[in-house]
């Protein structure tokens, strides 16, 4: 345990330093140009202090993030605009919609693929292109379409996880529908078993540390598309709102609290899964 | 009418024609037929469907109506493509995969480092990232400088991590081996373990393709100068023109699949020693 915690302490330890010394560099410019203006000289720690307290900084210092974040949250009401609890509510709940309908539809088309040999050679390929394309950048486009068509809210947003989700779904679940091997596949047919059976009570069951593998790394995708998602709807409500106002307006602390609160939000979800998925292969022999 | 019923008639022949391409024997003329006759029927349909229900091109422009609009603005075209791809994207993916290689050869040297930067690099990587371009678009400008930034945080830790890996790659075996040789520490990096690492390398390039293109455009969503692919993209939404946004598109596929066949044609070449390719 010990060996496995302290050198990623130390590694995050070196992050924080590095932090401090980047947000004294960055903001040690404005710093001293306010300082000539005002006709006094600034000593070293004067502007070490300075830099770490700026209003619009550069660079933020962690404990200005920290203390931006405990405010937007603990002190405001979850229902204000202002909150970020509020905010990153809005982010999530287009995360997990689309997340579903993304593992949904990667469920599908893999069952649909391993079952059928001209989807197999048709589709299968098609997919796979499909993430060559930056999709993030027709994000814009999808939203103002489903607008005029009258679907607004949560469903675009969700639209564009869901696209970015399903992907790495597919290909896990491909891989892991196929991962019995023959010996597996003959001792099930040696007991007469059917198609229906054999997805049932082989395939599926040998497919879900794959699954979930693919799940983590679809959460994470989904996060992104919701986030980019919020990027043209105007800056409304989201955590991709935040981020577009606060550059708009300069806001660099409220920029980076939305950031860390993506980080967090992006951690949770991933870490839950990794949760369901020791409970789940534990229950079924597997862990 | 016509239209519907031209539609559904071209879906059927592209069906029939892949299930009865999908029964003869797998050769590689087949495993190339059956997508691109799928390709090709999906696009027939989409014209088809867009004439018979009368969608205005403001939803949904015909595929006809893109390549013509490509055709006629090649010249806008290249210059977002100039601005975006060969500025933005390429200097980024070059800036970013090639210090995250040489992170990754120094931290190599100290477990210590290494067991504490996997899991951080791994944590990190599954980050949205992309958050952090309307900070760098501050701090280095509007122009692509700033997009080259974001690509670069965006390509870092993927390929940390797999650079990281992939020089793990070796087993005992072999550096014994290569200790009965005499080999020093270079010459088992050069002759030994960047070889093995390869695969590895190759897959984190890959990965950083896509997330380079999807950085730099994101990017421009945050501030640009009035070219790039990014900016063509969220200004034509806003006019309407949306068969422009659709040509750019187009141009963003080619490139990303150009982009990736690229990386995976030098990958066959470099690592024509691993089971994956000899296949």
């Amino acid at each position: 345990m010990r060996r496995a915690v302290l050198p990623v302490v130390a590694v995050v330890a070196m992050i924080f330093v590095l932090w401090y010394a980047a947000a004294v560099a960055l903001n040690a410019p404005w710093a001293q140009d306010r300082a000539k203006r005002a006709g006094v000289e600034l000593s070293f720690s004067e502007l070490v202090a300075d830099t770490w307290a700026q209003d619009k900084p550069k660079l933020p210092a962690p404990h200005q993030v920290v203390a931006e974040i405990w405010k937007t949250t603990a002190l405001k009401s979850v229902t204000s605009k202002r909150s970020l609890v509020f905010h990153s509510w809005i982010t999530l709940s287009a995360t997990l919609l689309g997340f579903a309908m993304g593992t949904a539809l990667g469920i599908a088309l893999a069952v649909g693929i391993v079952f059928n040999r001209v989807m197999d050679m048709s589709v299968m390929p098609w997919i796979i292109a499909s993430q060559t394309i930056p999709i993030l950048a027709i994000a814009p486009m999808i939203i103002v379409v489903l607008n005029a068509v009258g679907i607004s809210g949560l469903l675009p947003k969700a639209m564009i996880s869901m696209y970015l989700s399903f992907f790495p779904v597919v290909v896990g679940m491909v891989k892991g529908l196929r991962s019995p091997d023959h010996m597996q596949l003959d001792q099930m047919r040696t007991w007469n078993a059917s198609g229906n059976q054999t997805f049932w009570r082989l395939r599926l069951p040998s497919s879900m540390p794959y699954l979930f593998t693919s799940l983590k790394v679809a959460m994470a995708a989904s996060l992104v598309g919701a986030i980019v998602g919020e990027l043209p709807t105007g800056a409304v409500a989201g955590l991709g709102a935040r981020l577009l106002a606060g550059s708009y307006y300069g806001q660099t602390i409220q920029i980076w609290s939305a950031l860390l609160m993506a980080a967090a939000l992006a951690a949770a979800l991933v870490a839950l899964i990794g949760v369901i998925q020791r409970i789940t292969l534990k229950r079924m022999g597997m862990a | 009418m016509g239209w519907i019923v031209l539609g559904l008639v071209a879906w059927i022949v592209g069906w029939a024609a892949n299930v009865w391409l999908a029964r003869l024997p797998k050769t590689r003329s087949v495993a190339l037929a059956v997508p691109v006759i799928f390709g090709v029927t999906l696009i027939v349909i989409w014209e088809c469907v867009v004439r018979g229900f009368d969608i205005s091109p403001v939803l949904l422009p015909t595929p006809t109506a893109i390549a013509v609009r490509f055709a006629a603005s090649t010249g806008i075209l290249w210059q977002d493509f100039v601005q975006t791809v060969l500025k933005g994207a390429l200097s980024g993916y070059v800036i970013g995969c090639g210090s995250a290689f040489l992170v990754a050869v120094a931290v190599d040297r100290f477990p210590f480092l290494q067991r504490g930067l996997l899991p951080v690099g791994n944590f990190v990587a599954a980050l949205p990232v992309i958050g952090m371009a309307p900070i760098l678009v501050m701090w280095f400008g509007f122009d692509w400088q700033s997009k080259a930034a974001v690509v670069v945080v965006m390509v870092f830790f993927p390929m940390l991590v797999n650079t990281v890996q992939g020089l793990q790659a070796t087993d005992t075996m072999q550096r014994d081996l290569m200790r009965t040789y005499a080999a020093g520490y270079w010459q088992m990096l050069f002759r030994l373990r960047l070889p093995a690492a390869m695969p590895f390398i190759f897959n984190g390039l890959k990965i950083a393709t896509t997330l380079a293109l999807i950085g730099a455009i994101v990017a421009e969503f945050f501030g640009s100068p009035i070219r790039g692919m990014g900016f063509r993209i969220s200004t034509s939404v806003g006019q309407l023109a949306l068969d422009l946004v659709w040509a750019e598109i187009v141009v963003a596929a080619i490139v990303g699949s150009a982009f990736y066949g690229g990386v995976a044609l030098l990958e066959k070449a470099v690592t024509f020693w691993h089971p994956s390719q000899r296949g």
